[in-house]
C-alpha cells in the first residue's frame, strides 16, 4: 500500500510539472487574446490543484522506487496526463466528446498525429499550439524531462528512464549520472528544435506556424495547424526543411549527444542503426518515386520525386504529415510507406514503431540461423557495433516481435468486429501502434479519425499508448506475477 | 655489442640464439630462474633473475654500459616501461620493444623520447601476417621477402614441371624468358640421403625438378619470375585457418574480404571474440583442428590453403598432414621448434611450408644489431643462410666496394650480389629509385643499396667487413 501511495505521490508531482507546461499555450492565448484563454486558466487550475493535492496527501509515503514501481508510475503517468491534456480541448471546442478529446490528447502526447478534429484553421491559436506542444514534450518523454530538470526521482530514475525510452538495449549509460544523461538528451533535443524553428520561419512560415510545426517535426508527431497540413503552403522549400529535420529526428538523440561529447561526426556514421535508417529511407524513396511516376500519379519524375520524398520521410519516420492525398497513390506505394514506418526509426529517437535496431537484430539472427544449418560447428552470435549481443536481449526482441504481431492482429480484429473495412482497420491499427498518424481508407491522409465510433476510437487510443510505451512496459502490468508479492 | 634481452620466452630465446653467435655480449632478464638456467646451459650468455622494469635489476644486468635493450616480455606494458627506464635512467642507445597492441604504433609521440622512448616496435604477429599474406598473393612461392621498401624481392620457389626454365642451364635463361631481369642467387637440391644441399650456382648449373631456388628480382617482376619456374597456380580463394590466436585473427582480418575464410578455434569464448573482430563474411567454427569429421564437413578438400596457426607445434603438424591427406591444395604450419621445421618441410614430406615465427622477426632485429650500414636482414633456411641489404658508402679509396666491378669485390665463396637499388634522378626531378640486376662488370656507386645472399651464417661478418668504410674515410 505504501508503495503505491509513494508512486501516486510522484504522479502528483508530474501532474504539477505538467500544469507548468500548460503555461506555454496560455502565453499564446493571452498574447493573442483568443477565446481559449479561460479554458487554459481553468485547466491549469484544475491540473495544478489535482497534482498538488495528490503529492501533498501522499507526502508521508516516501521510499526508493523499485523496478516494478517504475512500470506502474510510467503507465499511470501516461494514462493520467492525457486526461489533463484533454481538458483545454474539451473546454474550448464546443461539441467535442470526452472520447475524442482524450484520443486527441493521447495522439499528441504519444507523438502519433492522428486527429479527430476538422477545421483546424478555425481553432483558437492556443489550442493548436497546445496540441503541437504536447508532441514536442511527449516525443522525447515527460519522465525523461522530469528526471532532467527535477531532482525528483532519486536513484530509481534509471528504471523509469528505461521504461520510457525506446529500444532494446537501454543499459548503456551515456554519463555516470542518469540526470546528466537526461539533461544532455534534452539539451540536444532543444538545440535541434531551435534550429528547426528558425529554419521553418526562414523557409516562409509565420512565427506561430514555425513554432507549432517545429514541435511536431522534432517530436515526429505530425499534427498541423492547417487541415491541408503541408499542402497549405505547397512550397518545396518548406518541405525540404521538414524532410531534413524529420531525418535528423529519426536518429537516436543519444547518438547526437555522444557525437557532441566526442566532438566527432564519425560516431553517427559508424552507428549501424543510423546508417540502416538512412539506407532504408533513401531506398524506399527511390523505389516508390519510380513506381508512382510509372503509374502516372504525376506528370514529371521531378514532381513525383518531390512528393515521394516528403511523404516517405514523413510516414517512414512516423511523423505523418501529408501534403498530397497519397491515399490516391497505388496501394503498393502507400502501404509500403506505412510498413516502412513500422521499423525505420532508430531506437532512442522520438519516432515510434519496432525500431531499426530490433529489425537489424532479427534479420541478423535469422540469417545466422540459416548459416548454422549449413555449418553445425559455426559460432556466429549476433554482433552489433563490435559486441556480441547477449541472448537475453535477442529473446526480449523476439518476444517483443511476437507481442507486436499479436497486438496488430488483435486490435485489427477488434476494429473489424466493429464493422470497419479491412484496409481502414489494418492501417488504422498500424498507424496508431507505430505512432504514425494517418492510415489509409477512412482514416487516410485526406480524411481523419473523426468518422470512427467511440469504441473504435478507444481501441486506437489504447494502440497508441501500447506503441509509445513499447508494449512490454505496459503489458507487464497485465501479468499476475507483477502483482503477486 | 652489449645487449640486454628482457624476457626469455619464445621470442626472447630465438633472439638470444641468433645474436649470441655474432659475438655479442648478451644478458637475458626473466622472472623465471628455470628458463634462464636452461638458456644459460645451451647458449653462451648470462641470465639475471628479476623484474626487468626495476632499475636495480637492469643495473645488475649491466644496463649502465649496455648498447641495446630488446624488450620482449609477454606483456606490452612491461616492455614499454622497460624502454622508458632504459632511456631515462641508463641512457641505453637503442631500445627495441615487442608490442602486440596495434594502438602503440611506431613513430607516435607516445613512443618518442618524452613518451615511452621506444626506438623500434617489433610485433612478431604482424611480421608473420605480412609473411603469410605474401604467400596468399603469390601461391607458387615458398617465401617472398621485400627489400628497399618493397622495390626488390627475394623469392623462394620450388621448380616444378610446367615452368619454361626447368631442365635448362642458367646461362640459357635470357633466351628462354627474354626481357626478364632476375638473378638466381642460390639453388638447394635434396640429395639421395634426403638432405638439402646447396648446389654451386653458375651459368652451367642446370635447374632440376624439385630444386628450391632463391631468386632476386624487382617487385613488378615477381609474377613472371614465378611463372617461369612454376606452373601457374589457381589464385587462393578458399582459406581455412586452424587456430584463432593473435596471428590467425590478424590474418583473417586482412584477407576476409578477398578470400573465403573459415577459422577453426577450440575455445568458445575466443570464438565469440573472433566474431566481434572479423567481418561477417568470415566463418568462425568451434572445434578441434585435428578433428577429421569437422574438416571434412567444412570442405577442407576444397581449400586452396590450409593454415595451422595454433601455438602447439604438434597440433599444427598433425592438422596439416590431415588436411593435406584429405585434399587441401597447400598446407602451411606454424612451427616453433627448429628440429620439427627441418623435419617436415621439403620435398617428399606432406607439409608445403613450415613457418618459424621467431625467424620472421629476427631479421628486423638483426638490422639494428649489425654494424655498418645494413638496411635489412632476413634469416633464411631456418637461420642457415641470410640475405641482407647493405648500403655502399665512401669512395674508391675508403671503400672496398664503391667504384669496383662486381667481379672485383672479394666476397666469400657462395655469397652473391643479386640486385642493386640505385637512386637516380627520376622523370620529374623526384629522386626515383632504379633496380639493377647486376652483371659481373657492373660498377657499384656510393649510396647504392646492394642486396647480398649469404649462404652460411658465419660468412656474414666477412660480408659486413667488405661493406665497412675503412678509417681513411674519416
Amino acid at each position: 500500500m505504501a508503495t503505491s501511495l509513494a508512486v501516486i505521490g510522484l504522479v502528483g508531482r508530474l501532474v504539477v510539472l505538467f500544469a507548468l507546461l500548460m503555461t506555454v499555450p496560455l502565453a499564446f492565448a493571452l498574447s493573442a487574446h483568443d477565446p481559449a484563454e479561460n479554458a487554459f486558466l481553468i485547466a491549469i487550475g484544475v491540473t495544478f490543484g489535482a497534482g498538488a493535492l495528490l503529492s501533498v496527501a501522499t507526502s508521508r509515503y516516501k521510499r526508493e522506487l523499485q523496478p516494478r514501481d517504475g512500470f506502474i508510475l510510467v503507465a499511470l503517468t501516461w494514462l493520467v496526463l492525457p486526461a489533463f491534456a484533454a481538458l483545454p480541448l474539451l473546454l474550448a471546442i464546443p461539441g467535442l466528446s470526452v472520447t475524442d478529446a482524450y484520443f486527441e490528447a493521447m495522439s499528441g502526447f504519444t507523438a502519433t498525429g492522428a486527429t479527430v478534429l476538422t477545421g483546424l484553421d478555425d481553432l483558437p491559436l492556443s489550442i493548436n499550439v497546445w496540441r503541437c506542444f504536447l508532441m514536442w514534450v511527449g516525443g522525447l518523454g515527460i519522465i525523461v524531462l522530469a528526471v532532467a530538470i527535477l531532482p525528483l526521482l532519486g536513484v530509481g530514475g534509471a528504471q523509469l528512464f528505461k521504461a520510457e525510452m525506446a529500444g532494446p538495449m537501454k543499459d548503456a549509460k551515456l554519463t555516470p549520472r542518469i540526470a546528466e544523461t537526461a539533461r544532455g538528451l534534452w539539451v540536444v533535443y532543444f538545440s535541434f528544435s531551435l534550429l528547426c524553428f528558425f529554419a521553418y520561419h526562414w523557409a516562409g512560415m509565420s512565427w506561430e506556424d514555425a513554432f507549432m510545426h517545429m514541435c511536431t517535426t522534432m517530436g515526429l508527431g505530425g499534427f498541423s495547424s492547417h487541415d491541408a497540413s503541408f499542402g497549405h503552403w505547397n512550397s518545396p522549400l518548406i518541405e525540404a526543411v521538414a524532410v531534413f529535420f524529420m531525418m535528423l529526428a529519426g536518429v537516436s538523440v543519444a547518438m547526437y549527444f555522444v557525437a557532441w561529447r566526442q566532438r566527432s561526426l564519425r560516431v553517427l556514421w559508424r552507428n549501424v542503426e543510423a546508417r540502416a535508417f538512412v539506407v532504408a529511407i533513401v531506398g524506399a524513396i527511390a523505389l516508390i518515386s519510380v513506381y508512382v511516376w510509372y503509374f502516372g500519379a504525376y506528370d514529371t519524375y521531378a514532381e513525383a520525386l518531390r512528393h515521394t520524398m516528403f511523404h516517405v520521410v514523413s510516414v517512414g519516420t512516423t511523423t505523418g504529415y501529408a501534403a498530397q492525398d497519397y491515399g490516391q497513390w497505388p496501394l503498393f506505394a502507400s502501404l509500403l510507406m506505412i510498413l516502412l514506418g513500422c521499423f525505420a526509426t532508430c531506437a532512442g529517437s522520438t519516432g515510434g514503431g519496432i525500431k531499426m535496431v530490433r529489425m537489424l537484430l532479427l534479420l541478423k539472427q535469422s540469417s545466422h540461423e540459416l548459416v548454422r544449418i549449413v555449418h553445425p560447428n559455426v559460432v556466429n552470435p549476433v554482433v552489433m557495433g563490435g559486441q556480441v549481443v547477449s541472448p537475453r536481449v535477442l529473446q526480449n526482441v523476439i518476444a517483443y516481435m511476437m507481442m507486436y504481431g499479436a497486438t496488430l492482429v488483435g486490435l485489427t480484429m477488434l476494429l473489424l468486429f466493429s464493422d470497419l473495412d479491412v484496409v481502414t482497420a489494418f492501417t488504422a491499427v498500424i498507424a496508431c501502434v507505430n505512432n504514425i498518424g494517418p492510415g489509409l481508407g477512412e482514416v487516410g491522409p485526406a480524411v481523419n479519425y473523426g468518422s470512427l465510433n467511440d469504441f473504435q476510437t478507444w481501441v486506437c487510443t489504447f494502440g497508441m499508448l501500447l506503441g509509445r510505451l513499447e508494449l512490454l512496459s505496459l503489458l507487464v502490468l497485465f501479468t499476475p506475477q507483477f502483482w503477486r508479492r | 655489442m652489449k645487449i640486454l634481452i628482457l624476457g626469455a620466452g619464445r621470442v626472447g630465446e630465438s633472439v638470444a640464439e641468433s645474436l649470441v653467435s655474432e659475438q655479442n655480449d648478451i644478458t637475458v632478464i626473466d622472472i623465471h630462474p628455470e628458463r634462464l638456467a636452461a638458456l644459460q646451459d645451451r647458449l653462451d650468455l648470462r641470465g639475471v633473475v628479476g623484474n626487468g622494469i626495476q632499475p636495480s635489476v637492469l643495473r645488475e644486468a649491466g644496463a649502465d654500459d649496455a648498447d641495446m635493450l630488446i624488450a620482449c616480455a609477454p606483456l606490452d606494458e612491461t616492455n614499454l616501461v622497460a624502454c622508458k627506464v632504459a632511456h631515462d635512467v641508463f641512457h641505453i642507445q637503442t631500445r627495441i620493444a615487442r608490442v602486440r597492441s596495434p594502438e602503440f604504433g611506431d613513430g607516435t609521440p607516445l613512443m618518442g623520447k618524452e613518451g615511452f622512448a621506444v626506438d623500434e616496435v617489433i610485433c612478431p604477429e604482424e611480421s608473420l601476417t605480412t609473411y603469410i599474406r605474401k604467400l596468399i598473393q603469390y601461391p607458387e612461392a615458398l617465401q617472398v621477402l621485400e627489400f628497399s621498401q618493397g622495390l626488390v624481392s627475394l623469392i623462394a620457389v620450388r621448380a616444378v614441371d610446367g615452368g619454361p626454365m626447368v631442365h635448362h642451364v642458367i646461362s640459357d635463361l635470357p633466351q628462354l624468358v627474354p626481357g626478364l631481369p632476375m638473378r638466381i642467387v642460390a639453388i638447394y637440391r635434396r640429395d639421395a640421403m634426403g638432405v638439402d644441399r646447396r648446389v654451386i650456382c653458375n651459368g652451367s648449373t642446370r635447374i632440376e625438378l624439385g630444386d628450391e631456388l632463391f631468386v632476386l628480382a624487382a617487385n613488378q617482376h615477381i609474377r613472371p619470375v614465378l611463372d617461369s619456374l612454376h606452373k601457374r597456380s589457381e589464385p587462393v580463394r578458399r582459406v581455412m585457418i586452424a587456430g584463432g590466436g593473435r596471428v590467425g585473427l590478424r590474418l583473417a582480418r586482412h584477407i576476409a574480404r578477398e578470400c573465403n575464410v573459415k577459422i577453426v578455434e577450440a575455445d568458445l569464448q575466443r570464438c565469440e571474440y573472433l566474431t566481434t573482430q572479423l567481418p561477417s563474411q568470415a566463418l568462425v567454427l568451434r572445434g578441434d583442428s585435428t578433428d577429421e569429421d569437422l574438416l571434412e564437413h567444412e570442405g577442407v578438400q576444397e581449400t586452396d590453403l590450409f593454415l595451422a596457426l595454433t601455438s602447439d607445434d604438434e597440433d599444427n603438424i598433425m592438422s596439416c598432414l590431415l588436411a593435406k591427406r584429405m585434399g587441401a591444395q597447400r598446407v602451411l604450419a606454424l612451427i616453433n621448434r627448429r628440429a620439427y621445421a627441418d623435419l617436415v618441410q621439403g620435398q617428399g614430406t606432406q607439409i608445403d611450408i613450415a613457418v618459424s615465427p621467431s625467424q620472421t622477426i629476427i631479421g628486423e632485429l638483426l638490422a639494428h644489431v649489425r654494424r655498418g650500414d645494413v638496411a635489412a636482414v632476413y634469416s633464411l633456411r631456418r637461420g642457415d643462410a641470410e640475405a641482407l641489404e647493405a648500403v655502399a658508402r665512401g669512395d674508391e679509396k675508403s671503400s672496398k666496394v664503391v667504384g669496383r666491378r662486381i667481379d672485383e669485390i672479394e666476397l666469400p665463396a657462395g655469397a652473391q650480389i643479386g640486385a642493386i637499388v640505385r637512386e637516380g634522378p627520376g622523370a620529374d626531378l623526384k629522386p626515383a629509385k632504379e633496380v639493377i640486376i647486376p652483371h659481373h662488370d657492373t660498377v657499384i656507386r656510393s649510396g647504392d643499396h646492394v642486396i647480398v645472399f649469404v649462404p652460411r651464417k658465419r660468412m656474414v661478418r666477412q660480408v659486413e667487413k667488405v661493406f665497412q668504410v675503412s678509417a681513411t674515410f674519416f
